[in-house]
């Protein structure tokens, strides 16, 4: 009988970091570098909502979970761009910190503030 | 009645990303009594210790964030006159017709210079599941989760906190037990309709229309430890805590529903009357303001926002 494969872990590196994380298939690429103690990339939430962990994946394939619009716009989410705390990686992944600050969010969106939205 | 006008806070409607994750977080976990899903997929909760019909509101959105923060008015009349005075001072309000939310009566709506939508309404229906109030026990049935007893209050982020403060204190009557004033201007305000510590925060902040949290209230710092347990078995995202502010004195937990916005479970806080007058802390010790025993701001309090 053939062994099961195991499902090797992904290498998680982040632009100008010598360092190599490890995260599993099944891991959020930012639980990975928070319980690795790293600093490039912002912890806030953790749930897709305040868009502090914002990064650009520069190589590699992933699946993303559901994620604030107000940081990740579809167009963007095309591009590479995703909130490190929904990021799920399926490859080796190569990504580098995409942080927009207050005046750069203040500038892209308003926020929702009538009922009659969407 | 020596309370008049307004009351206390009424309605928060929070926008989440996903409704089902969310209906678990706040009813399983929380442990809000879920009342309604109504057709247009708002769904309404309320705390086991609450009379009237719902508290939170929570709307499926493809953006985090609170849509708006509702106080309630002992009476029609009430809310007519703060209309009158907050068209006085400048600012549109809009009518949200009875039934906007079910059980609700009319509303009036405005968005005040830090950007957000703050509405007032006298009416709505008492729960059918509320607390006894006949010879009542502590509870009907044992309390869930984290066993919060109310929605309690918010902190929200936005510019311009000194127009806030005026509208607040002079439009609608709240008064204000504790500030935070920096070299370069105030940082924070917390302010009361009531007797609660607050009813309503804000920080300053450069972006409009911010939450940073909607709290809720547990019975006592063992209450506090219960819900941190539950954090740590249901993994949800734990922000600070538990630990104690300085200002207000609460004993508290941040942390994050499933869409990133943040919660508090808040328990104590000191009583405040209209005549005690505000207290006020300064650069040098606002880090023990917020977390009395940590005694600094981490960078999160300051930036992390939905």
């Amino acid at each position: 009988m053939q062994p099961v494969p195991t499902q090797r872990k992904c290498a998680i590196r982040i632009k100008g970091d010598p360092k190599l994380y490890v995260c599993g298939r099944d891991e959020k690429v930012l639980l990975a570098l928070e319980s690795a103690g790293q600093a490039a990339i912002n912890v806030g939430c953790r749930r897709g909502g305040c868009g502090v962990c914002r990064v650009r994946v520069i190589a590699g394939d992933y699946s993303t979970a559901k994620m604030s619009r107000a940081h990740v716009t579809e167009e963007e989410e095309a591009q590479g761009y995703a909130l490190a705390c929904r990021l799920i990686p399926a490859t080796d992944l190569e990504i580098e910190t995409a942080f927009l600050g207050r005046e750069a969010r203040r500038e892209r969106l308003q926020p929702a503030t009538s009922l009659e939205e969407e | 009645m020596s309370q008049e006008g307004l009351l206390r806070p009424g309605i928060a409607q929070l926008r989440v990303l996903d409704i089902d994750e969310a209906i678990t977080h706040y009813v399983d976990r929380i442990g809000l009594d879920f009342v309604s899903k109504e057709a247009d997929g708002r769904v309404y909760l309320k705390g086991y210790d609450e009379f009237h019909r719902h508290s939170v509101v929570l709307r499926e959105a493809d953006t985090a964030g609170i849509d708006l923060f509702a106080f309630k008015a002992d009476c029609q009349e009430s809310v007519d006159g703060f209309r009158k005075r907050i068209e006085e001072y400048g600012l549109e309000v809009e009518d949200v017709p009875a039934g906007e939310q079910p059980g609700v009566g009319p509303r009036i709506a405005f968005t005040i210079p830090s950007g957000h939508r703050i509405e007032l309404f006298a009416e709505m229906d008492l729960s059918d599941n509320g607390p006894e109030t006949s010879n009542p026990y502590t509870w009907k049935t044992e309390p869930r989760g984290m066993r919060a007893q109310r929605m309690d209050h918010c902190l929200l982020y936005g510019p311009n906190i000194d127009k806030v403060e005026e509208f607040f204190t002079k439009v609608l009557d709240f008064h204000l037990p504790e500030r935070v004033d920096l070299p370069d201007g105030t940082l924070a305000i917390w302010m009361t309709v009531s007797n609660k510590a607050h009813d309503i925060a804000f920080v300053k902040h450069d972006e409009p229309g911010k939450l940073h949290h909607l709290a809720f209230f547990l019975e006592d710092w063992n209450d506090i430890g219960h819900a941190a347990d539950l954090m740590a078995r249901y993994d949800i995202s734990r922000d600070v805590g538990p630990t104690r502010h300085g200002i207000t004195r609460g004993q508290t937990i941040y942390f994050f529903d499933p869409s990133g916005n943040r919660n508090e479970v808040f328990s104590g806080g000191y009583t405040a009357y209209k005549d005690h007058p505000t207290r006020v802390w300064d650069g040098n010790h606002v880090g023990r303001g917020i977390f009395y025993y940590e005694r600094q701001l981490n960078e999160a309090f300051l930036s992390v926002v939905t």
